[in-house]
Formats: structure tokens, sequence, C-alpha cells
């Protein structure tokens, strides 16, 4: 995991609030090698201790599915939730109401926010709940082996599924109609990307939406791909093992990206996605504006990267119950149970 | 003719939609203002506007507030049930009715009063047009206070609550009551003999519904978040909520110490709540069968991970959307195993308003103790009935917080701790909650297996141990749950088991089975699941025990077979459910249909040696003579009922299943 870590600038080995990088790791990751989840959490790992935050001031939250397996893997010192399948908006709703003064970080997948969580992630970008909302999209669900996910894209053919007939939901132009005050969408491969969208939408008030291409590298492949390695053409058999999981390399951008460039960018199984960094004069404070920058790319086949949509101005969904200073979990029976003179009161009020 | 006094049935048939609660409420409540026990139950349909609606009234100057079959006066202001209404009328009864409605009247064994109730509106020169329909229900409230005797001060008091002390509707209320009341004076001659007439039966009671007593309740248990989501009939425990917690959690800076969510389904606003008491909030939702389907998932997690919350089931009729606005209790079951795999619940099951608030708050308690989901099982005819209550009492122990660790915990024991680990023995770990700034407070909530320190696992003898500590926790349950409430007889032969709103059919059931058939039983009311003690040894020291429920499948027998293997030939089965409240009729007769009179003093198996005892005794009996009841006894499960009232259930009782 350490490997992918972008080491940029002299390397310290504590930051301003005294702590190391070792103070923002997880347990060893469980997931496959080479998949994109863990360069995400890499970044996660960085871009909180490079911006001084106290571990245990964020809360972790997940749903189901190999994505939401993956706050293990960083923050050992924060509370986490690994909840139910397409479950997380409402436990991080609730459970952020602990303490307002925390922060959340969810992780989910494509299948766990766009197919069976869509009516919770949408009313959780609509209530702007104040956290970053990370969508790992792959396109597939890779926990259950290899089915489509409703990103995946049209035409698509998986072992065992055939070919995908349906349009991909695009999981950004979905945050943005319904309301979310952050949206940005990053390849996992850009290491530097992830982790300055991260950073921004740490520090975002409410709802930041990230959704980050994070390639499967064991299940969105098809059978052509397995004839582009070298050890494939020798190990045909265990290939079609769905147990077989072959070892590779996470995907790593070897140079950043410009504002507006287009790059191609090859996955594991020789399959081809286009990035396109958004153009410098992107104003991603104009809702329309950046809808039509979905839809441009959509026409194009590109996969738009960076910052889409931002809205400062609105209240997060704390922000509008007025709550204590105090946090709600500190607070004692003296603050929660009204005097007995009260309950006289309520009594003369029931006729 | 013989005055019959405070001891009848008042049903108002009106169209949904028409503003009649208003005015039948004010009925209800004036009457209770005149010192008269009283129940006012609304038989309402799934419908916003237009369809048939009831209102029954029970005047009962012994206190038996339980619905009846039947009802003496019926007030019909609806053309399309009026033949309904008048068919329902009991024999000697009275008749009420909108003198628009130009249908026959057909019944000659009964009093009939039209009231002319849209000319004398239409003639009042202060209800503004619009406001015609609604005043014009203060008519009929008029003309049944002047007939029956309903104190005009009472009226008022009534009206005064009911408008919230404004001035002008209550005027404009009070004065059609008062046209209302004069047009019958002159115009009507009393030929029927029911009177309400002052009492002091209701000195220092309130009147409240269940699902307000909830909402205040928990509020006073400290509720901090509710997520919800609008179900009949269950909205209004979360409406109270949003409704009374500014009044009653006002704080100097304005600030709020609470939240309420409406969440976007079911299954938000059960997340939502599990979250906030995972974060260390008191935390609820409350919710109705369809709701608490939608919830299952979760609340497998809430138990699994331990979590607490407290989520309120007002049931009403299933299975599916089933009868939305009518009572039940056939959640119970469904309850008490919630979600896949092995889970067991606790669930507290109040009986009566007072209950609902008592509840309230002690669920909280428990939630917190016990670290996992409190279910309260209320009713709609609890929950948003009007009842007469003893005051609401206030808590009388301090709050229980249950096992906590905070930072200074924390540095105490030097981090030495385990989320699921069972360090007192009790079955019960400790909990920690974000915001703990402590560097070894943390820990990864999961519903996947997880070991003593909330690390994934799936090593099986670990399973094996957290499977075991949880049910070690049910059982230590009980130690904390409420007890249930035993109502003792002397002599009693038989005992009845129940649980919930049944208890007030019930006991006026008992009073009947006593005086007319010689069957003297004591009753211990059910308040929780898991069983207590006390539930043991009750059920260890009766030979027979009728257990009687609302629903058809005799869900509360099904739970006491599985505790209570060795006593299964002891239970039988009262369970009957057609959506309305329970009424002693249907106790009665399902008793009766299933009891087994010692053998030692017939060789018979049937209940008239008892029910001989009985006829020397009729003369007492409040209600039906014993005549047709010694019958009933056995073949009322065949009989055509002979109430008329509105609906078309079939009465028959006591289905017995398996």
């Amino acid at each position: 995991m350490n490997a992918t870590l972008p080491m940029a600038g002299a390397p310290a080995n504590t930051n301003a609030i005294g702590l190391t990088k070792h103070d923002y790791r997880g347990a060893p990751t469980t997931l496959c090698q080479g998949c994109g989840h863990n360069s995400i959490s890499s970044q996660i790992v960085a871009a909180m201790y490079e911006m001084d935050v106290m571990p245990e001031d964020v809360v972790k939250f997940s749903g189901i599915g190999c994505s939401s397996k993956s706050p293990t893997y960083f923050l050992n010192r924060s509370f986490g939730f690994n909840s139910l399948h397409g479950r997380m908006p409402s436990i991080a709703t609730g459970a952020l109401f602990g303490d307002a003064k925390l922060k959340g970080i969810g992780v989910s997948g494509d299948g766990d926010s766009v197919s069976i969580g869509m009516g919770q992630f949408k009313h959780a970008m609509r209530r702007n709940v104040n956290m970053v909302y990370i969508v790992e999209n792959n396109g597939v669900y890779g926990l259950t082996k290899g089915q489509f996910s409703a990103t995946a894209e049209k035409g698509l053919e998986l072992k065992r599924q055939g070919e995908n007939p349906f349009l991909p939901i695009d999981v950004c132009m979905e945050g943005i109609i319904s309301n979310a005050t952050f949206v940005a969408r990053s390849f996992a491969g850009n290491a530097k990307q992830v982790k300055e969208l991260l950073k921004a939408a740490f520090a975002h008030k409410g709802i930041a939406l990230l959704d980050i291409i994070s390639p499967c590298v064991t299940f969105n492949n098809n059978d052509y791909a397995h004839h582009s390695y070298a050890w494939s053409k020798e190990h045909e058999e265990p290939l079609q093992d769905i147990t077989y999981i072959a070892p590779r390399n996470e995907i790593v951008l070897e140079q950043e990206m410009l504002d507006g460039e287009i790059r191609d960018v090859a996955l594991h199984d020789g399959s081809i996605i286009r990035l396109k960094n958004l153009d410098k004069g992107h104003d991603p404070t104009n809702r329309a504006e950046a809808m039509r920058v979905l839809e441009e790319a959509r026409l194009n086949d590109w996969l738009i990267t960076g910052l889409i949509y931002v809205n400062e101005n609105k209240p997060s969904l704390i922000d509008l119950h007025n709550l204590v200073d105090a946090p709600l979990n500190r607070l004692n029976e003296s603050d929660l149970r009204p005097e007995r003179a009260m309950l006289d009161k309520v009594n003369a009020m029931m006729f | 003719m013989n005055k019959i006094v405070n001891d009848f049935s008042i049903t108002i048939g009106t169209r949904n939609g028409s503003g009649s609660s208003t005015a039948n409420t004010t009925i209800l409540r004036s009457i209770f203002k005149m010192g008269v026990p009283v129940s006012g139950k609304n038989l309402f349909p799934s419908n916003i506007q237009g369809l048939p609606t009831w209102y029954t009234i029970r005047v009962n100057k012994d206190g038996y507030l339980a619905r009846k079959d039947v009802s003496e006066v019926v007030v019909a202001i609806n053309a399309d049930s009026f033949s309904r209404d008048q068919a329902a009328v009991a024999s000697g009864g009275v008749f009420f009715y909108s003198d628009d409605i130009r249908l026959p009247i057909t019944r000659t064994d009964i009093s009939v009063y039209p009231i002319p109730i849209k000319t004398l509106i239409r003639n009042d020169a202060n209800v503004p047009s619009d406001f015609r329909e609604l005043v014009g229900n203060m008519i009929y409230v008029g003309a049944v206070a002047q007939i029956l005797g309903i104190d005009m001060d009472a009226i008022r008091a009534a009206l005064t609550f009911h408008f919230k002390g404004k001035q002008k509707p209550i005027d404009m209320n009070l004065n059609a009551v008062k046209n209302g009341a004069e047009w019958a004076k002159e115009n009507l001659q009393k030929t029927d003999p029911f009177y309400i007439e002052p009492m002091n039966k209701t000195e220092g009671l309130i009147m409240a519904d269940g699902n307000t007593a909830a909402a205040i309740g928990s509020i006073f248990g400290g509720v901090q978040f509710a997520g919800w989501y609008p179900i009949t009939p269950a909205s209004s425990v979360a409406e109270s909520l949003s409704e009374y917690l500014p009044l009653l959690r006002k704080r100097e800076d304005g600030k709020h110490t609470y939240a309420v969510v409406q969440a976007e389904d079911e299954l938000a606003a059960l997340g939502m709540a599990i979250g906030a008491g995972w974060s260390g909030l008191r935390a609820m939702t409350s919710t109705s069968g369809p709701g608490l389907s939608l919830m299952t998932e979760f609340a497998g997690l809430a138990y699994y991970a331990e979590v607490p919350v407290v989520i309120w089931d007002v049931q009403r009729v299933g299975p599916s959307t089933g009868l939305p606005t009518r009572t039940s209790q056939a959640d119970l079951t469904f309850t008490a195993f919630i979600g896949h795999g092995d889970s067991q619940s606790v669930i507290l099951l109040p009986g009566d308003v007072d209950e609902c608030f008592d509840f309230g708050w002690k669920s909280f308690d428990l939630a917190e103790r016990l670290q996992t989901p409190i279910f309260v099982l209320s009713d709609l005819d609890m929950g948003m009935n009007q009842w007469m209550s003893k005051p609401f009492d206030y808590p009388e122990v301090p709050m229980d917080r249950g096992k906590v660790l905070w930072e200074k915990d924390l540095e105490e024991l030097k981090g030495n701790w385990g989320r699921y680990l069972d360090k007192d023995g009790d079955a019960i770990p400790y909990r920690t909650m974000p915001g703990n700034k402590h560097p070894l407070s943390s820990y990864f909530t999961r519903g996947t297996g997880h070991d003593e320190y909330a690390k994934y696992t799936e090593d099986a003898n670990m399973y094996l141990k957290n499977m075991d500590r949880l049910v070690r926790k049910h059982q230590a349950a009980k130690q904390y749950v409420p007890a249930p409430i035993l109502h003792e007889r002397k002599g009693a032969t038989a005992g009845i088991l129940a649980f919930g709103s049944t208890k007030n059919a019930i006991f006026e059931a008992q009073d009947q089975l006593q005086a007319e058939h010689g069957l003297t039983t004591d009753f211990l009311r059910i308040r929780a699941v898991p069983f207590s003690k006390e539930v043991d040894d009750y059920i260890q020291s009766r030979d027979q025990i009728f257990v009687v429920e609302m629903n058809r499948d005799a869900q509360l027998l099904q739970l006491l077979y599985m505790e209570y293997p060795q006593h299964a030939t002891k239970f039988k089965s009262v369970a009957y459910q057609d959506g309305l409240p329970a009424s002693a009729k249907w106790v009665r007769e399902g008793i009766l249909a299933v009891y087994e009179a010692p053998a030692k003093k017939t060789t018979k198996k049937t209940a008239k040696p008892a029910a001989k005892k009985a006829s020397a005794k009729g003369k007492a009996a409040p209600k039906k003579t014993a005549k047709t009841s010694v019958k009933a006894a056995k073949k009322v499960v065949v009989k055509k009922s002979s109430v008329k009232k509105t609906s078309a259930k079939k009465s028959k009782p006591a289905a017995k299943r398996k």
C-alpha cells in the first residue's frame, strides 16, 4: 500500500499536530492486489495527515461491497460504521448528530450508491449531510464476483453476464440534480488529483460527492483482455476459474494531467478509458454549466475529472437544527429531562 | 319510562373530511367534564374526504371504557350511511338525523329526532358561508346536548380547550351549539330514556391519546433524535415530538438539544435513528406494520451490532397494507423474531395512554442499558383515540445511560477494553461514542461477524461465543423490563393472559363472566417480552388460562407455547381480529367458547353448571341477560351475532389456531 503513496515534497515524520502517518493508517487491505480502492485509501491517509486532522474528529462510514470494506484500511483511530448495503447515508445522517464537530468520510460503491442505495444516496445529497461521500466506481459488483452495476457502460461485456444493454447512470449528474453542494470526479490512478479533491471535499461544509473511477482488476475484464498478459496464454484454464485472482499493480498516471487535457488510460484488461480534465475556465459555481460539461463528456465518451460543481452557501443539515454548542452525545439528564413543573404543565394541557 | 343514566353508547355517522371530529370530541370532552366516565373511538376509513366515517362514544357510570357492540344513540349526518345507521340503533334507542336527508324512517321502535342542520346554519349570520359545513356540525352537538342533558358550560370548556382559548372560533362554534340546543328545546319532545347526569368520577383525570403520551414520555426520557416517515396510525407520535419538544426543552439560548428528521422512507428512518443511537443519542423512530417490515434489515443490524434505539410500532391491521385505519395486535411474533438469522427482541407492551407515557421514557433506559433495539407495541385504538387517564407521573428514577466509557474511564482502564467484551459477566459490554478523544476509544462497528474487539472475524468459536452472550443478554433483560400487572380476584378458578389495549374489554368481560356465568377469573397483563419471572409464576399456579389477543393467529399464545411447552395444555386461545377495538362481548364469548369447567363439578364439558349460578346473579349483570349467553357459550361460534353494528363483521370469536 505504501508504494502508491505520492511523497510530494520533503517527507516529514510528524505533521503540525504531532502525529505520524502511522496514526492515520488502517489495517492491511484484504482487497485484491492492484485494486484502485487501495490507492484511494492511501490518498485518504495522505490527505488527512497533510491537513493535520485529528483522526478522532473523523467518523468513517460505508455500506456493503468491496468499496465498503475499505474504511478498515485507513484511519484506525477513527470511529467507523460498516452498515448495510445501500444504507450508509442514513446511518451517517443520524450518527453525525452525535457530535456536530465531527466530519464524516463515507466510502460507497456504484452498486451501493446508485443501485440498491439510490434513494438514500440522493436524499443525503439533498439534505447536505456534513460528510465526504466517496463513490469508488468500477462499474461492476466485485464481491459477488462480477455482475454489471448501474454505472457500467453500454456494450460492456463481462464474463458470464454477456453484454450490458443499458446506458450508465452518471453518479455526478445524479448528485448535481439532487442538489449536492460539492461534486467532483477523479480517477484512482491520478493520485495527486484524488488527494487534492479529497482535501477540498473535506474542507467543504456539507455533502461533498467524489465519484472516483476505480477499475476492478479482477472482474471488469473481458476475454480479450486475458490475452493481453503474457501469463494468460499459459494459464488459460485458471483464468476461467473466478476464484483465481491474478496479482497486478495499481494503475497510476505517470504524469500529472493539465487543465483541459484529454488522456487515454489503459486498464488491466487492455480496455481504454478517456480522461478529460476540466478546462481551466470551468466555473464550478455554475450549476447549469456543471450539467453542461457532464453532458458534453457523455456525448464524447470522456470521463470528465476535477471539481465539477460547488456551492459553499448552503447550510448543512446540522446547521439547520440550531444545536447547542456542546456535543449532543455529552449532554446529561439535566439538559435532557424537563423539570417536574413542566410535567404539571403538560398534565394541565391534557384537558 | 325508566331513566337510563350515564350508561349507553353514542355513534355519530358522518362523512370523512367534513370536519366532524371537532364536534365529536366536543361531545366526548364535555361528558368527561361533567364527571362521567367516557371513551371515544374514531372508526374511520383510509380516505381524505368523502367516505362514511363513524365516531363512537361510550358513556359508562361504572367506568367500562371498551367499545360496545351496540349503540343506543345514533346521529346520522351522512346520507350515504343513513340506512345503515338507522338499522344500527339498539331497540328502544335514539336516532338523530339531519333533516335534509330525504330517506325513509323505517324503525318504529326507536325515538327519532330530525334536526334542520342546514337551515339553522344558513340562518346564522355569524357563520361565513364557507364555514357552514364545518360549524354546522355544532348544530347536532347542541341538539344531542339538549336531549341527553349535556351541560352547556362543559361544552364551552371543551371548545375553549379545542380552540386554545381563541375567542372568535369559540364563540362561533358555541353559538351554533346553542342554536341547535335552542331549536331542539322548542321543537323536540323527548321520548327516549337516555340521560347524562353529572358525576364526580373524572376528577383529577386527564384526557389524551397514546401517541401524544408516547411523544411526551419520550421527551421526559430525554429523546435527542427521531427519524420517522409518515404512516397511519403512527404519524402523530413524531408530530407530537415536533410540537412538544420546543415547549418542554426550551432553553434560554434558544438552541436545541434534539433533532427530528423526516426520512425518505422507513429504512432511512430507522437507519438514522440507529446512527444516532450508535453515536450516543437517545434515538427513536415510530411506525406501523408496513414500516416495520421495511425496518427489518436495520433491526437485525441493531440487534447484532448492539446499538440502542427505540422503535414504536403503532399497530394496524395487516397483512400487507391491510386495513390501514383499523386497530390490531398482530405484529407481536414478527417483532419478537424480526430479522433474518437468529434474533430475539425486547418488546414493551403498553396497555393504556399512561403506560405509553411511562414506556416513552423507560424505553430509552432499557435501550441504553441493554444496548439493543427496544420495540414498543402500541396500537391504533390506544394511539389515536382520546382516553381518560390518570395524569402522567414524573419518572421516578434517574436516567440509566448504561455502560459508557468516556476519556477518563478509558484512561483508568489504560485502554483495556473491547466493545463486545463481557467484562462484568452480565453479557452487557461497554461502549464508546464518536467524539471520544481518547486514541483507544474507537472501534469499527459492523453487521458482519466480529470478535470481542469489534474486529471482523468468521471464526466459529468467536461466533458461538458472541451469539451465546446475546442469548444471555436477552435473558438478562427480564430483570429490567416492566413486570406484568396482576389483577387478582378472590375465588378465581381460571386465569387470563393478555397485553395491550384489550384490557378494558377484558375487565368488563370478567365482570360479566362472574355475574352471569359464575366464572371467576383473574388477569395477568403482560407488559414485556421476554417474559419475566412473574409470568412464570402465574402460569405455574393456574390450571386453565385464557390467552386473549386481537389477532388471527394467536401470536401471544405462540410465544407462550415456545417459552412454556410444559404448560401448553393450560392455554386456551381467545384470538380474534376484525379491525374493531376489542369489546367485552367477544372476550366473553370467546372465553366461554373454550372454557372447560373443572371435571369435579360436572361430567359434562359445558359451561352450564357455571351458567346456572349466573342466572341467579343475572339481575346484577350490567348488560346482557344470562339467558342468551348460556347457549352462546357453546354455540356462538356458528351463530350469527345479534349485533346490528355498522360493519359487516362476522361474530366468530376465538378462531382456534395452532
